[in-house]
């Protein structure tokens, strides 16, 4: 085994092929070998007061299971991470892990943190190569109290996990036909192999989890119906689902879509296996994606693996003020998508059939900080110009989806609709919890699952307080 | 669950299917849709749900076979599962006692303005349905509708039965006559609804329109189904279906319905050559 040496530099991921970047959806990240897993945890110090775990939302034993690593003993590795985190394949993938555990690691004052992501998911990734999956959580006092969880993205199936491994009788309902919220309909394949996903999906249904799909609770049951059908607590994690348009003059032409809708298209019905598949997609061959975030990002990347000409990001600041991971926007750049920052879409103009063909926009300029901190844009007077669009993609963000507020009137909600929860995720009615994107808007895959970690200690805590 | 309980060959291409699908069964309202799907490489379908029996927990469906899905659809028969089934979704029909109603119902919407018109029946509304089809053999829920309405007009296009003309054309008389109309509820073709609100609006009588627009998801997520209404934008799946058809902009619509007639000529082939 390498000894701790932190003159070995930071490793790199291996990535697939630019020729094949261009031309299909497999993951561009390929994961380290066993070999550069060996050397990049070598670089782990082994702190005794581990910065990594503080940053780290779930609070993963991070050098414990990197010791695992260096020790080859990577079965019990996986073991380690599972004891906090249901879903590493996943995390190790998507997290944006320069701004939590990677950004507290010690070595990063003076160089490059150690890959805590990339070896969570070597990790992870070992243990999906051999078939079956079983499980690992033990299912302890089985108490026979059915739950429901409402929504199986990252918040649903954590708390599912969580609650399994407490033995209680867990039912998810899911409104698609397919359980993962955002990461099977969302998250593209080059970024998140959906295979990685019904992976752990399965993980958590090997625990004891059901899962019922095409159940919209809201429409097929309320909240209500749920608890007379013997239900002793609900946990929402329905997330932040409805798309946001610009309000701007043509925006319903068609070849106009949200990023939600073209990613759905995409990843969850697969339309590029057209004709195979039978839902279809349209990319034209100038592509323009409005948004500077993750789902922009994947939405441009997309655009461009299913044959766009030129796919320009447009985005009313400035590259420094994009919110998406770091990692991503290099990979964009490198696969030639082009940026065109500090301008912003004022109206779409179509033909005759009612296509969109161009876009008009106006140049921003900064100006001072706003609530968010950055830098608001200004737009500058006359400076309007038009580009020729066929397709475009609107990743402006997303709003909470009012459906099952709608019909239990008594769940509160704030003014941008998001459920009103106590720090433990405790909803204004009792025994119904709520995290995630549904709580927060917008968030990150690794805070819904922490907020779903944390409504079932809180529901623990209750249930036992009731007895 | 989500069996085809009874399928049955209404008019040449036109199929109904009762489902087993207790939730949605009870819980079902006039207005009401459901989304489907037939296999894992299949686009979600939106259905209307043309009728409900609680007790056998199952809905009826009838759908036209126009394109390549709704054509796989067409090929299951009783006993067979429908793979994905979920509902019931968008808003129920508005229902209460308006007074004199006219319902129109032009093609396959003939069979999805029957829950409406029994249910306005049921609230007391004098109802006047009309329903229209190309020919005599496309005429689809004829006697359903002539028992829960108060007048039936039947329509061909090419005079095989009843009279000869369109929908529009006997909506158009009873509104030159005169006669006291408190609202019409239209269900049909785009082009057919927006004829029938352009003609109600200079007579200023309320036109509700169901309207059917692309979809995938259905539960607001995606904003595929966007229409303008009053000139905002709503999606005609969790605001809708049915708008004020005098605020509607069909143009905008019957464009977006064009989307991928590319494709669906594609799927469509495909399947004839029996690739599909
Ligand atoms: C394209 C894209 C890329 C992203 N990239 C990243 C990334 O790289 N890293 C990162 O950390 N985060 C990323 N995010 C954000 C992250 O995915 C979300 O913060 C996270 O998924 C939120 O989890 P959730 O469980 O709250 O909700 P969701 O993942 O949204 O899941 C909610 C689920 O609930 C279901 N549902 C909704 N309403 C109902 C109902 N009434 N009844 C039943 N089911 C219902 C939905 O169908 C869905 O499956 C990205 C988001 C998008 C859209
Ligand atoms: C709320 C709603 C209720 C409906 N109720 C009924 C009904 O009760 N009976 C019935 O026969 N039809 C109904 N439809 C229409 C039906 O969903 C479409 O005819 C069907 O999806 C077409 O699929 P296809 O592959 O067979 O045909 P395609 O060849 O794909 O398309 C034929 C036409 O249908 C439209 N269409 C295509 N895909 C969709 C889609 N995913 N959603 C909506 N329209 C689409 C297209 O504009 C096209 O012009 C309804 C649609 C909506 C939105
Ligand atoms: S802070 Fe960095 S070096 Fe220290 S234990 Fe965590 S990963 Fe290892
Ligand atoms: S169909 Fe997706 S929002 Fe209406």
């Amino acid at each position: 085994m390498a000894k701790p040496d932190k003159l070995i530099p930071k490793q790199a991921m291996p990535k697939l092929s630019m020729e094949e970047r261009r031309k299909t959806l497999k993951e561009v990240a390929l994961g380290f070998s066993e070999d550069l897993a060996l050397v990049e945890a070598s670089r782990c110090l082994q702190c005794a007061k581990p910065k990594c775990v503080e940053g780290c939302p779930v609070n993963i034993d991070i050098p414990a299971f990197i010791k695992l690593i260096q020790e080859r003993k990577f079965e019990e590795a996986i073991e380690k991470i599972k004891e906090r985190n249901a879903l590493p394949a996943m995390c190790g993938r998507v997290c944006p892990q320069e701004n939590l555990c990677q950004k507290s690691c010690v070595l990063g004052i003076k160089g490059e943190p150690v890959a805590i992501g990339a070896l969570e998911r070597f990790a992870a990734d070992y243990e999906l190569k051999k078939e079956p999956i079983t499980p690992t959580g033990s299912k302890c006092n089985p108490t026979g109290v059915k739950v429901a969880v409402v929504g199986s993205g990252p918040f649903g199936l954590t708390a599912a996990a969580d609650l399994a491994k407490q033995g209680f009788d867990v039912t998810i309902f899911e409104a698609l036909h397919e359980p993962g919220g955002v990461l099977i309909y969302g998250i593209p394949e080059f970024r998140l192999p959906k295979r990685v996903v019904k992976a752990e999906v399965e993980y958590v249904k090997s625990l004891g989890v059901k899962i019922q799909t095409d159940v919209i609770i809201g429409k097929t049951y309320t909240l209500d119906e749920l608890f007379q059908m013997g239900y002793k607590a609900v946990f929402i994690g329905t997330g932040a689902g409805a798309p946001i348009f610009l309000g701007i003059p043509g925006e319903n032409l068609s070849g106009i879509y949200s990023a939600n809708e073209f990613l759905t298209r995409v990843n969850l019905m697969k339309a590029y296996l057209f004709p195979k598949y039978a839902t279809p997609v349209k990319v034209g061959r100038k592509v323009a994606v409005i948004g500077g975030g993750n789902v922009a990002f994947d939405s441009a990347r997309t655009a461009l693996r299913l044959g766009a000409e030129k796919v320009a990001l447009v985005y009313r600041r400035t590259e420094a003020e994009m919110p998406a991971r770091r990692e991503e926007v290099e990979n964009a750049k490198e696969e030639g998508v082009e940026f065109m920052c500090l301008v912003n879409p004022v109206r779409f103009i179509g033909d005759e059939a009612g296509w969109v063909k161009e876009m008009e926009c106006l140049r921003m300029e900064l100006g001072e900080p706003d609530e968010s901190g950055r830098r608001r844009p200004i737009p500058i007077k006359g400076s309007e110009f038009r580009i020729p669009v066929d397709t475009v993609i609107v990743a402006i963000g997303t709003r909470v989806n009012p459906l099952i507020q709608k019909t239990a009137p008594l769940l509160k909600t704030d003014k941008h609709g998001h459920l009103v929860v106590d720090d433990y995720g405790r909803t204004s009615m009792k025994f119904v919890y709520a995290g995630g994107d549904i709580t927060s808007g917008t968030a990150t895959v690794i805070e819904a699952m922490k907020a779903g970690k944390r409504t079932v200690q809180a529901f623990c805590e209750d249930l036992q307080k009731s007895e | 669950m989500n069996d085809i309980v009874s399928a049955k060959e209404l008019a040449p291409n036109i199929k109904q299917f009762e489902i087993l699908a207790p939730p949605v069964a009870t819980k079902v309202r006039p207005g009401h849709f459901v989304v489907l799907q037939t296999e894992e490489e299949g686009e979600r379908i939106p259905l209307t749900v043309v009728d409900s029996n609680p007790e056998k927990g199952t809905v009826t469906l009838v759908f036209l076979e126009i394109g390549a899905s709704t054509k796989k659809l067409g090929k299951l028969k009783q006993g067979n599962r429908i793979l994905h089934f979920v509902g019931p979704l968008g808003n129920p029909s508005e229902i209460e006692k308006f007074g004199q109603v006219v319902c129109v119902g032009g093609g396959i919407g003939a069979a999805a303005i029957y829950p409406i018109v029994k249910a306005l029946k049921a609230a007391g509304n004098r109802v006047i349905s009309i329903i229209g089809a190309r020919n005599k053999d496309l005429l689809i829920y004829e006697e359903e509708l002539r028992k829960v309405s108060d007048e039936l007009y039947v329509t061909t296009d090419d005079g095989s039965k009843g009279r000869h003309g369109f929908v529009s054309d006997v909506l158009k008389e009873l509104l030159e006559k005169g006669i006291p109309i408190d609202r019409v509820i239209a269900v049909g073709p785009a082009v057919m609804m927006k004829v029938i609100s352009n003609l109600t609006k200079p007579f200023r009588v309320k036109t509700i329109v169901s309207l059917n627009p692309i979809m995938v998801d259905a539960t607001g997520m995606c904003g595929c189904c966007r229409v303008y209404v009053s000139g905002e934008t709503k999606f005609a799946c969790v605001d809708g279906p049915e708008f004020d058809g005098h605020q509607v902009d069909f143009d905008n619509l019957l464009a977006r319905l064009r989307t991928y007639v590319e494709e669906e000529k594609l799927s469509h082939q495909m399947l004839e050559k029996g690739e599909g």
